[in-house]
């Protein structure tokens, strides 16, 4: 089961720090980058879900990996 | 471009551009206006949101307050204290992001800047005999890091990344959607259905 004040403790952190601010910008980023490649809303809201989910999934990746080399500096 | 080939059997309908230049025009001056122009109200009010959204949100939320004045991170300046490359990214968001060059052009004359500062560029060192009453009351930008920090990094970035967006937009008006490869596109659009290629002798004319 979920721990609810460590969800809302991590979720209050998330938001005094500046990840945060990268939320409407991926937003923003795939919702154009998809329209300048489709002009049917369906294809572009697909393609803008599936582009956002990359750039989350990039941003994370390197997140984890200058994390780990931090470790100790 | 925009147009596929036309042998292209699983290639979407062709888009009808009316007056690209024109568009293009219009898509720079406001983001969007250049689709709504053209009758592509659907992307003309997703640009309009996404690109005006996080402009706005970099002016007005980020970049400024009542005290220092609003859209301090959208300004023009290029002298030797400093160079503010940001503005060629900002300024492709057009109309909106004007008010700065009246601001810098004020400026660069000696006369205060107006609208309480919106879009203005920070006090530069300026002769002791020169230095007015309303130039002193200008922040400096060590004011304004100092004031804003961290948000005025953010709203330098919001509104550059705006500014770069537009480009995007401002193409799509001139040339229509960027052509898809067509073994990208099955992946990516539902309404194309498999079409199975066509045999060389199929592609001979009858």
């Amino acid at each position: 089961m979920m721990n609810l004040p460590l969800f809302a403790a991590f979720w209050l952190r998330l938001w005094h720090s500046g990840f945060v601010f990268a939320v409407p910008l991926v937003i923003a980023l795939s919702l154009v980058y998809a329209a300048t490649r489709h002009e049917e809303m369906k294809d572009i809201l697909r393609h803008a879900l599936r582009m956002g989910i990359t750039i989350t999934v990039f941003m994370a990746v390197i997140f984890v990996i200058l994390w780990y080399f931090s470790q100790g500096l | 471009m925009a147009q596929p080939p036309p042998s292209d059997p699983a290639a979407p309908p062709p888009v009808e551009l009316k007056d690209p230049v024109l568009a293009a025009f219009l898509a720079w001056l406001i983001p969007g206006l250049g689709h709504w122009y053209q009758g592509r109200r659907q992307k003309a009010v997703l640009f309009f949101v996404c690109i005006m959204g996080i402009f706005t949100y970099g002016v007005f939320c980020l970049g400024g307050n009542n005290k220092l004045g609003y859209g301090r991170a959208v300004y023009f300046a290029f002298n030797q204290e400093e160079w503010r490359l940001y503005y060629f990214g900002q300024m492709w968001v057009g109309l909106p992001a004007l008010p700065a060059l009246i601001q810098a052009v004020r400026v660069s004359n000696g006369e205060p800047p107006i609208w309480h500062g919106f879009m203005a560029p920070p006090r530069m060192m300026v002769p002791k005999d020169k230095l007015t009453e309303e130039v002193a009351a200008q922040p400096t930008i060590h004011d304004l890091q100092s004031a804003l920090a961290p948000d005025f990094d953010y709203a330098t970035t919001f509104t550059m990344i705006a500014g770069l967006l537009n480009i995007l937009a401002i193409y799509d008006a001139y040339a229509g959607p960027v052509v898809v490869p067509p073994s990208k596109r099955r992946k990516m659009s539902s309404s194309d259905k498999e079409i199975p290629e066509k045999t060389d002798a199929e592609k001979l004319p009858a």
